[in-house]
């Protein structure tokens, strides 16, 4: 009697830490059961698969993202690196000819050189990331906007319908390159030294350049690779737009951060984990989906939007208020 | 004679996830008496003194302010009835300067403005006292660590307080700052305040404690007159068991240099040269100020070099970042272990294996097998105490924080250590094993530099000895030479 009682109690705290240490998941759930209320279409599994589509984009370059924040840092520039690298394709193969099995190759490359910049102007000038991408932002975007001379660019080869249009056993390609991205970021993360030394960095700089890393070199490292990601997502939306447009994939990095925050990546870094991003990007989804089935204005939606925005860096300041909460009190160890 | 019983905690309960740390206890304190609380680590020390602060919320039991019950505790509560803490970590804010740090709190002036004028001529009246030249003016963070516990205890003095609580105040300050402090509290308690005085120094529980309770594993053991016991008896109390201390005895002599530092200078130290062989300690002694956490960081490469040289195994090296300097295989244990050694929020597992993490890697995966070998290998070596390698670092005791810090270090494998205060905070069962384990490394031909305050541990441990002054070298002292008063006059500058 005593036993079972002592079981049930052990088994409800162990449900309540895990709802505690999963509030992302918590929330995401919640909202699937209230919207699968409110339209009898919402659980259905073409709308589900529709529903990660689109926000599948903004996942792949969420996971660039997040290794720049787990490091401590921010990037938000990744919407104007989208906007140039996707003209810049559409230029590279319509303009100039160029194969799509060499152009994309090619337009990594120089997604890749953009995070290099970002990178190189943040060791160099030692100013805040925040500060740095929001200048780079209006440059790359700026840029974008001049090569692309207010034309709607079109006219590329069948064969670059695939990435953004085709299917693998009837699911989308972007779907399965979040996922593929999402599991090499979390191994990257989990388990190799280069991903401790991206934690280690977030947690405490000084202590990682004592314990030998290359704190600069890391840095450079970490913007190369949201560089890189972000013109994966370039290549999959201009196939799946199939025009070269200046509009395409412009505030990305908006929903990158509030799915982000959301995941439980902090925005002082040390922390996160790739389930908790993932949820937060569906999250997003399952927000977007409801309203557009609710057929909401569209400038609604970004009212919402943002306020989906603060209510996830409220959160994240409560987590940390409570942390902090606690290290006062362990201060004293 | 007998004094009012000022403070009393009854039956004081405090659950963590896995630990007990504060079972059922019942002490009382009385006032104008220099109470001492001792205890390994872990054994729920700073967890009492938080719960009579109000930083934490017991789960059962009463603390009783003269004769006043209260059953929840704040922190500004506690601080209206006069109790003032000193915490075993930093409590300042690094970015404000050490007047304002002081001065934190009161109302100095009539104006409601800030009048930092008048903030830092009474701040520099409360330094004054500790005789050590801060500049009110400097920020806490230009500060070492030392000085900021000069600081911190200048802020408490300098409140009216009834009750002063002291969470191994000494740990990091050397002999000649400890004689300051002493006379301090002497002063305080001449005036009635009651100190609770938190220490692993037993020498100083001796010198200044009217009464002593231990603690063990969260449990009050027992509470003693000072002048009726004896350092074995407390030990045993404290350890629940007989335990020798002594230095581990050599094994083997010291061999040829490993490394060799002419004319160093530079972060503040000036042309500094010395040598160390393989298989030998070098206490490095000095006062607080004196350059000996600057010469360690200079040596490791985290502070640039202006002038100077430095040899390996007699070829000159240019070591320009900590990492050039763990490539040639020194490894450093760092002062400041919250800002400099851990990471607070990662695990115990994970803190211990990173230095080492790029080593156990396998075309940049990380072998977790052997990374968990290594961390249960120090874990139970140095006994570190913990539910689980997986607790984070932050929800540990100050000395097994420490104990972590060790743990990296030793874990690196490096041919050259510099330990900077390696013991800092750590009880005197560890401190018996890392002797050992220290002992044992040298006479494997490692080469071993140790920083500290302790002298004892410094006279005990060390082959030979130099002392730094000012940020120059004041002279070398060799093991028949050994004697505290010799290497304190070569430390203050008046030999
Ligand atoms: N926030 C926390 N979460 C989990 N466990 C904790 C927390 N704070 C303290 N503990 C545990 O409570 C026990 C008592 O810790 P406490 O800090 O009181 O020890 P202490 O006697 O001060 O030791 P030390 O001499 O090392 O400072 C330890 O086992 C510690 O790991
Ligand atoms: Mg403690």
């Amino acid at each position: 009697m005593k036993n079972q009682s002592a079981f049930l109690s052990r088994l409800g705290s162990g449900i309540g830490s895990f709802t505690k240490k999963n509030v992302p998941l918590m929330i995401l759930i919640f909202l699937m059961i209230l919207f699968s209320f409110m339209s009898e279409n919402f659980l259905t599994s073409r709308n589900i698969i529709t529903l990660i589509r689109q926000v599948s984009f903004t996942g792949i370059s969420a996971v660039g993202l997040m290794f720049v924040m787990i490091s401590g840092g921010i990037d938000l520039s990744i919407g104007s690196q989208i906007v140039f690298t996707n003209v810049l394709l559409a230029i590279m193969m319509v303009d100039w000819k160029i194969p799509p099995g060499l152009a994309i190759p090619l337009i990594l490359v120089v997604g890749t050189g953009l995070g290099t910049i970002n990178g190189f102007l943040c060791i160099k000038l030692k100013i805040h990331p925040l500060i740095i991408t929001l200048g780079t932002s209006a440059i790359f975007k700026g840029f974008g906007y001049i090569i692309n001379r207010s034309r709607n660019i079109m006219g590329f080869p069948d064969s670059f319908r695939w990435f953004g249009q085709g299917y693998i056993w009837g699911i989308p390609v972007p779907i399965i390159v979040m996922v593929v991205v999402a599991l090499i970021g979390s191994f990257i993360l989990t388990r190799t030294y280069f991903g401790r030394k991206i934690f280690a960095l977030g947690g405490n700089e000084e202590a990682a350049r004592l314990a030998g890393v290359n704190v600069n070199k890391m840095k450079v490292y970490l913007f190369m690779i949201c560089g890189f990601i972000s013109a994966i997502t370039a290549v999959l939306l201009l196939s799946r737009v199939f025009a070269g447009q200046t509009i395409t994939g412009q505030g990305t990095e908006f929903d990158c951060l509030t799915a982000a925050l959301l995941g439980g990546v902090s925005f002082k870094g040390g922390e996160g984990t790739v389930f908790g991003l993932i949820t937060g990007i569906i999250i997003i989804g399952v927000l977007n989906n409801a309203m557009q089935l609710a057929s909401f204005p569209d400038f609604s939606q970004t009212v919402v939007k943002g306020s989906v925005l603060l209510i996830a860096v409220a959160f994240d300041v409560y987590q940390k208020n409570r942390k902090a909460k606690e290290t006062v009190a362990k201060v004293a160890a | 004679m007998d004094a009012k019983i000022v403070l009393s905690l009854e039956k004081v309960t405090k659950k963590y996830p896995g630990v007990l740390a504060l079972n059922n206890i019942s002490i009382d304190f009385l006032e104008g008496e220099v109470h001492a609380l001792l205890g390994e680590n872990g054994a729920g020390k700073s967890t009492l003194i938080k719960a009579v602060a109000g930083a934490i919320d017991v789960d059962a039991g009463i603390i009783k302010i003269n004769g006043q019950e209260y059953h929840e505790m704040t922190p500004s509560l506690s601080r209206s009835l006069g109790i003032e803490v000193i915490y075993q970590e930093f409590n300042l804010v690094p970015t404000l300067s050490c007047s304002e740090n002081i001065m934190m709190g009161e109302s100095v002036g009539s104006s409601i403005f800030f009048n930092s004028k008048l903030v830092d001529a009474k701040a520099s009246e409360v330094l004054k006292q500790f005789a050590v030249a801060i500049d009110p003016k400097k920020l806490v963070q230009e500060l070492s660590i030392a000085e900021q516990q000069i600081v911190e205890i200048a802020k408490a003095v300098s409140k009216n307080i009834k009750i002063l609580i002291m969470d191994e105040p000494s740990a990091p300050l050397s002999v000649a700052e400890v004689e300051i402090m002493f006379d301090i509290i002497k002063q305080l308690k001449q005036k009635g305040v009651t100190i609770i005085y938190i220490s692993h120094r037993l020498e100083e529980v001796f010198r200044i404690s009217d009464r002593v309770s231990v603690m063990r594993d969260g449990c009050y053991v027992t509470t003693k007159n000072t002048k009726d016991t004896n350092r074995q008896e407390l030990i045993k109390l404290m350890v629940g068991r007989e335990l020798k201390e002594s230095y581990p005895g050599r094994k083997n002599p010291p061999g040829d240099i490993a490394l060799e530092v002419k004319n160093l200078t530079g972060n503040g130290d000036k042309n500094i040269s010395f040598v160390v062989r393989k298989g030998e300690i070098l206490g490095i002694s000095g006062l607080v100020g004196a350059g000996r956490t600057e010469l360690a960081m200079l040596l490791f490469g985290a502070e640039p070099i202006q002038k100077g040289e430095i040899l390996l195994n007699g070829q000159p090296v240019i070591i320009k970042s900590p990492l050039d300097a763990i490539k040639y295989k020194i490894g450093l244990l760092t002062e400041d272990r919250k800002g400099q050694g851990l990471f607070l929020e990662m695990s115990i597992k994970w803190n211990i294996s990173f230095p080492i993490a790029g080593r156990i890697s396998k075309y940049g995966i990380v072998n977790t097998k052997k990374e968990d070998e290594i961390a249960r290998k120090y874990k139970e070596r140095i006994n570190i105490k913990t539910p689980s390698l997986l607790q984070q670092v932050i929800n540990l005791s100050g000395g097994n924080q420490q104990k972590v810090v060790l743990a990296k270090s030793l874990a690196a494998e490096s041919d050259i250590l510099i330990f900077d205060e390696p013991t800092r905070g750590i009880d005197v069962g560890a401190k018996q094993e890392i002797y050992q384990l220290m002992t044992d490394l040298a006479d494997n031909g490692i080469a071993i530099l140790m920083i500290s305050s302790d002298m004892e541990e410094l006279l005990g441990m060390s082959d030979r000895i130099i002392v730094l002054c000012e940020g120059k070298l004041a002279g070398e002292v060799k093991k028949d030479q050994f004697e505290q008063h010799y290497i304190l006059d070569l430390a203050s500058g008046t030999h």
